[in-house]
């Protein structure tokens, strides 16, 4: 198995919990799509960030993931290629 | 001579104050009317609410609405520019229409001076024809969006905080989503608000509500595109934009779904409080947190006599004084002798098991005074210092707060 290789991009509380801007980083493949593409998924990712910086723990549940600048859906189990842009999210509360 | 000339409903007065948007083909007189046939409510008069106000009346809007809460402190002026050092200590709402007035005579202000409450949310909303949330909470934030969709209101939405910025026009448009329908989960409650507010550049909000001042003139007037559908993050330190492109209305959405549980007859009671994300409201001073007993606890006065009783012994302190605000704050301002352990690194020094981490900081049985800048952090501290085996450590009450105010008031109140 392959692996797939993203970049992921921290905004306002999730770079201060990761403490980086953007990073590269790799997925095992899970499988590959209909033209033989290798993919991983948005769960994958998650559980690899939530181990990686356990700060992200605590913003997480507010924190809206966007694939390609493409809002996906709380919870949903996206599909992610190689280069895909993967951008971690939180609601800014203050004024 | 009688004055002879005909145009499109505006005064002489209007049409030279608004010449240089009346003269814009994409704008022009009919949507200037449309300015001023228009109401805005302003939820919150602080960074975000400045400029929306500032440029809303600027530009001609009829009536607009500014709730708040508070009144205006010194550490407001720095991004809060709707206020003036001689403004300070006044209600904001009120400070606010002052600062409108002097701009535009011809705006009517309404204050609103309760600040934004579930019980009153519907009717504040239900007057004006667009809500713009300028608040700084995330409690808030979802009563206004509840409030909007009931009430079928567009919302522009705007926030700031360090040097990120975030901007969407919320229930709007063909199938246009809610606030609740992007950000579904609201953030925990915590039961009480942390010491160490987080910093904001001051230039910011004012870049984020000019901002919404645009976007609410354009959902006004119905020019060009508004950023509805769409979040706007703008990333102040690479001075860059990135747009995000959003879903349309959630079947799901506890506001504006089919199933909706937050309606006209259900928002007054909602507890946005324990439910999305703590208090509405900045209680402001002092500590609001209960950890330890009494025993546990000593007072700033305290804490200046066992300064002053070692300076007696030549310096000789029989304590350790751990300042457990973040570093820029010590940085900024400390108490003589002080030793600076920020919250995060203390949880990590504890961590270690046995204090093990803490033995740069802990003075073999010496008792250990912890402050922090209001009094919660800093019990929250003297428990993880018992935790990790030190027996001797107390939380000095209040934090710096109290003590600029009741031991030292050139120390800086901030
Ligand atoms: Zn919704």
């Amino acid at each position: 198995m392959g692996e797939v290789r993203l970049r992921v991009l921290y905004f306002a509380a999730a770079r201060e919990a990761a403490g980086v801007e953007s990073e590269e980083v790799s997925l095992e493949e899970e499988g590959t799509d209909d033209r033989g593409t290798p993919y991983a998924t948005t769960e994958a990712l998650e559980e690899l960030l939530l181990g990686r910086y356990p700060k992200l723990k605590d913003i997480f549940r507010t924190v809206v993931l966007a694939v390609n600048m493409d809002y996906v859906d709380k919870g949903a189990r996206v599909k992610l290629a190689p280069g895909d842009e993967v951008a971690l999210i939180p609601p800014i509360g203050g004024g | 001579m009688e004055g002879a000339w005909r145009g499109g409903g505006l005064d002489k007065e209007e049409v030279e104050r608004y010449a240089r948007q009346l003269v814009l083909p994409s704008f022009g007189v009919a949507n200037q009317r449309k300015l001023k046939e228009s109401s805005v409510l302003v939820v919150g008069a602080g960074g975000l609410g400045s400029p929306v106000c500032l440029y809303l009346a600027a530009a001609g809007v009829g009536r607009i609405g500014v709730v708040d809460h508070d009144h205006v402190e010194k550490s407001n002026l720095h991004r809060q520019v709707l206020h003036a050092e001689d403004q300070v200590g006044t209600h904001k709402a009120v400070s606010a229409s002052i600062s409108m007035h002097r701009l535009n005579s011809t705006t009517t202000v309404e204050t609103h001076v309760d600040g934004f409450r579930p019980k009153a949310a519907l009717k504040l909303v239900e007057g004006y024809d667009v809500v713009v949330d300028a608040s700084d909470n995330p409690a808030t934030r979802y009563c206004v969006n509840d409030a909007c969709v009931i009430a079928n209101r567009p919302l522009v939405s705007g926030a700031a905080i360090g040097t990120d910025g975030q901007l969407s026009v919320y229930n709007h448009g063909e199938g246009g989503p809610c606030y609740r329908c992007v950000w579904p989960d609201p953030p925990a409650s915590g039961s009480c608000q942390r010491c160490s507010d987080h910093g904001v550049l001051g230039v910011l909000p004012g870049i984020i509500g000019t901002l919404q001042a645009l976007e609410t003139i354009k959902v006004i007037t119905g020019i060009g595109e508004c950023t509805s559908g769409k979040l706007l993050m703008f990333d102040g330190l690479c001075t860059g934009f990135r747009t995000l492109k959003l879903r349309g209305r959630q079947a799901s959405c506890a506001a504006c779904g089919p199933e909706a549980t937050i309606t006209r007859d259900t928002i007054a009671a909602y507890d946005y409080e324990a439910k999305c994300g703590g208090p509405m409201h900045d209680r402001g001073e002092g500590a609001c947190l209960k950890v330890l007993g009494k025993d546990r606890r000593v007072s700033c006065s305290r804490l200046s006599e066992r300064m002053e009783e070692a300076v007696g012994r030549g310096g000789d302190r029989d304590f350790v004084l751990m300042d457990v605000r973040p570093r820029p704050e010590f940085d900024f301002a400390h108490l003589p002798g002080s030793v600076s352990l920020p919250m995060e690194d203390l949880e990590e020094a504890a961590s270690g098991g046995e204090g093990a981490g803490l033995g740069a900081y802990v003075d073999n049985g010496k008792d250990v005074l912890v402050v922090c800048r209001r009094g919660n952090d800093s019990q929250v501290a003297v428990r993880r210092l018992e935790e990790a085996g030190v027996a001797n450590a107390f939380d000095v009450e209040g934090g710096l707060q109290s003590w600029s105010q009741t031991v030292d008031p050139t120390f800086p109140l901030y």
